[in-house]
């Protein structure tokens, strides 16, 4: 045991027992960040913040929502929305929070993507992100259902339904996972326990770990130069501040995110108060009435892209049924980002996309093609609509079948440095 | 300069997803209707100056106290509301404050023809005739006598009505608006027999459809709705505001206050923004 003297403050005498000083250091003064990044950078401190925000006001709501479906309904809409004070901000703010959040991941990994910040060591961060993008699905989608409105029960009716389609075990799956033959009580409550409980548990975890997965390959800058952080971070300590090559995360680092951060929460409040139907659909302030089918069910816009995957087969080809071949590339959609450390071929070169011309016009066409899904994805699956989303999910799918291919020919290329400029 | 340019494609992108999944996506899933009409134009005009005097006899020869009480002026309504529901399915209006929210027009097309100026042609017919009996006239002028029952409707209604006096006397009929305990007068199993469905609930429906559609909605139900069960109502364009307004009431109830908070908020998160960038340029003076 340390030997404990008496302490010269407070501090110290904290310090003596928690070694605040060196947690301190390691976790602010001198966790050293790149210094040539740009504000996308601060997209994982928004992301903090947003969630953040989301667990607070979670946390208010909880005390007055009734998991049940007879009162769920009114606990939202009535006592929180019209009876207690300020409740309407609270659940205002966690359901645009809800949407921003998806916003913000999206360009989070399409930064990541960009600067080919997933590969050569730094898989396990790319890994954590994608587990965490699949947690918040599962957070949105069991959220949604809370208000027990009209679009609450209709998407769980749909997506719970979606696991009927896997072979052998699906209609069980179903029920299983409803906890009854219909969406009823039963599922509201178990998904109320997974919203509340359990994923925010495993999300919590992940972040833990995707935070920490950071500090080994360090965070990447914009022209993925590779340096010694101990000799960089040793010039910065020596006062040779502006010739090193990294920052430390407080006060340097954050301080831009604290402003990128109040950009952001400008434009959050503003759609709290002023401009809030893309996060609240006006759909669900109907109460769930399984009699009554919405003209148009459409999951959240955050989904659309996967839902236009998984209708954009149309039609049965060679005896195999729309359904199935649907449900084949939404599970291929789902995993395939996951994969994307091992697709890229190219495993020796780190680089930008503007610095890797095949890799740069594959990013464009996934970007493009993403936003033609999400956009069809909302669309009436009629006429011609069915045929973009069909021309777009084929694209999509190819897509990824090609970056192996891509990835190997640039890595392959005789010029200089594995076909990065 | 960069970072203006990525904020730039980040902003552009951000732009075209959310102009695709919010008004695009809901100009092609609601495509638009025709603007509300108040003047009632598919139901001809009545051109004829009604005599409230006049009108007062009529509507008492024309046996429509056998329904309708007028309680402003003494006159009950027949039944109670349980049995006007059993017998008719909704209970019948009381006439106090027809002549003020309801459209001239509309109420001189009504008396004539009930299920033509209420849309409802598709539910009732010679086998299932509306609950309300057409008026044949009583010899005159019938067009003569239609005018003057409105224009004692209109002389006997109060000049002044609030907002939720409107909708009560238009919309309770048949809906509830249980967040401000107004529930509905006709009984809810007659109106499900009635009208094939129970009425929805009112007390957030601004939220789930906005005043916009509303305005279009209430106005001509089959322009938004085809082959609902609801009648066209036939409020002129001050009371049908009215009654929007009561909605927005019940069921936004928060919104000055959420407005008001807006800016507070808005104005903070910018000051904040400020010092944050001014503390940056300090921060990184150092460091460039």
């Amino acid at each position: 045991m340390a030997e404990i003297r008496k302490a010269t403050g407070f501090v110290d005498w904290l310090d003596q027992r928690l070694a605040v000083n060196k947690f301190i250091k390691v976790m602010m003064t001198e966790y050293w960040i790149p210094k040539n990044i740009n504000f996308l950078w601060a997209m994982g401190v928004v992301l903090m913040v947003l969630f953040v925000i989301l667990i607070v006001s979670g946390i208010f709501l909880l005390m007055y929502y009734k998991p049940d479906i007879k009162l769920a309904f009114d606990s939202v809409n009535y006592t929180i929305m019209q009876e207690v004070e300020y409740g309407w901000l609270w659940r205002h703010m966690h359901g645009v929070a809800a949407s921003a959040i998806f916003l913000v991941i999206y360009i989070h990994m399409f930064t990541g993507i960009y600067y080919g910040s997933y590969k050569k060591g730094r898989e396990i961060i790319w890994l954590t992100g994608m587990a965490l993008f699949g947690m918040f699905s599962a957070e949105a989608f069991s959220g949604y259902m809370l208000p027990w409105g009209q679009m609450s029960y209709w998407a769980a009716q749909v997506i719970t339904n979606l696991f009927g389609g896997i072979p052998f075990i699906g209609e069980a799956l179903v029920v299983w996972i409803r906890g009854d033959f219909l969406v009823a009580d039963a599922t509201l409550t178990r998904f109320f326990m997974l919203h509340v409980l359990l994923l925010p548990l495993v999300i919590l975890l992940l972040i833990a770990v995707h935070f920490y997965s950071l500090r080994v390959p360090h965070v990447n800058n914009q022209e993925a130069e590779v340096f010694d952080f101990d000799v960089e971070s040793k010039k910065y300590l020596d006062g040779k501040k502006v010739e090193s090559k990294v920052v430390p995360f407080w006060p340097v680092f954050l301080s831009k995110d604290f402003f990128v951060v109040g950009v952001a929460l400008t434009i959050f409040f503003y759609l709290v108060c002023f401009h809030f139907d893309f996060a609240m659909d006006p759909i669900n302030f109907e109460p769930a009435n399984n009699m009554k089918t919405p003209a148009h069910i459409y999951p959240e816009w955050y989904f659309l892209w996967s839902y236009e995957v998984l209708r954009g087969f149309f039609f049965d080809i060679a005896g195999v049924a729309a359904m199935d071949i649907g449900l084949a590339a939404f599970g291929f959609a789902n995993v395939i980002f996951m994969l994307l450390p091992f697709l890229d071929r190219n495993t020796d070169h780190v680089a930008p996309a503007h610095k890797r011309p095949l890799f740069f016009v594959w990013f464009w066409l996934l970007l493009i093609d993403m936003i033609v899904l999400t956009v069809y994805g909302k669309l009436p699956p009629t006429g011609n609509n069915a045929w973009v989303g069909f021309g777009a999910t084929i694209t999509f799918l190819v897509l990824f079948i090609l970056l192996p291919i891509i990835t190997k020919m640039e890595a392959n290329c005789k010029c200089n440095n594995g076909g990065c400029k | 300069m960069r970072e203006l340019k990525i904020l730039a494609v980040v902003i552009f992108f951000t732009a075209v997803v959310y102009w695709g999944v919010e008004p695009f996506a809901h100009s092609q899933m609601h495509p638009h209707v025709a603007p509300a009409d108040f003047a009632f134009k598919d139901l001809g005009v009545n051109d004829k100056k009604g005599d409230a005097t006049k009108g007062a006899e009529t509507f008492l020869s024309a046996g429509c106290t056998g329904c309708h009480g007028i309680s402003s002026q003494g006159m009950a309504a027949p039944m109670d509301h349980a049995s006007a529901s059993a017998s008719f399915g909704v209970v019948p209006p009381d006439l106090s404050t027809a002549g003020a929210i309801y459209d001239k027009n509309f109420l001189a097309a009504l008396i004539k023809d009930p299920t033509k100026a209420l849309k409802v042609e598709h539910k009732f017919n010679e086998s299932r005739p509306h609950p309300m009996i057409q008026f044949f006239g009583l010899g005159g002028d019938i067009d003569q006598e239609v005018a003057d029952i409105v224009a004692y409707l209109q002389s006997i209604a109060p000049a002044k009505l609030d907002d939720k006096q409107v909708y009560a006397d238009a919309c309770q009929r048949c809906h509830d608006i249980k967040y401000d305990k107004l529930m509905s007068t006709t009984d809810k199993a007659a109106l499900m027999t009635y009208m094939g469905t129970v009425p929805p609930d009112l007390s957030i429906m601004i939220r789930a459809k906005g005043a916009e559609y509303l305005t279009t909605f209430i106005n001509n139900p089959q322009k938004q709705l085809v082959g609902t069960s609801m009648p066209r109502v036939g409020l002129n364009e001050k009371a049908q505001n009215q009654v929007i307004a009561y909605m927005e009431k019940v069921g936004d109830r928060k919104k000055a206050e959420r407005e008001d908070l807006g800016y507070k908020l808005i104005g903070y998160m910018v000051l904040f923004t400020l010092l944050a960038y001014a503390w940056k340029v300090k921060i990184w003076r150092e460091v460039h």
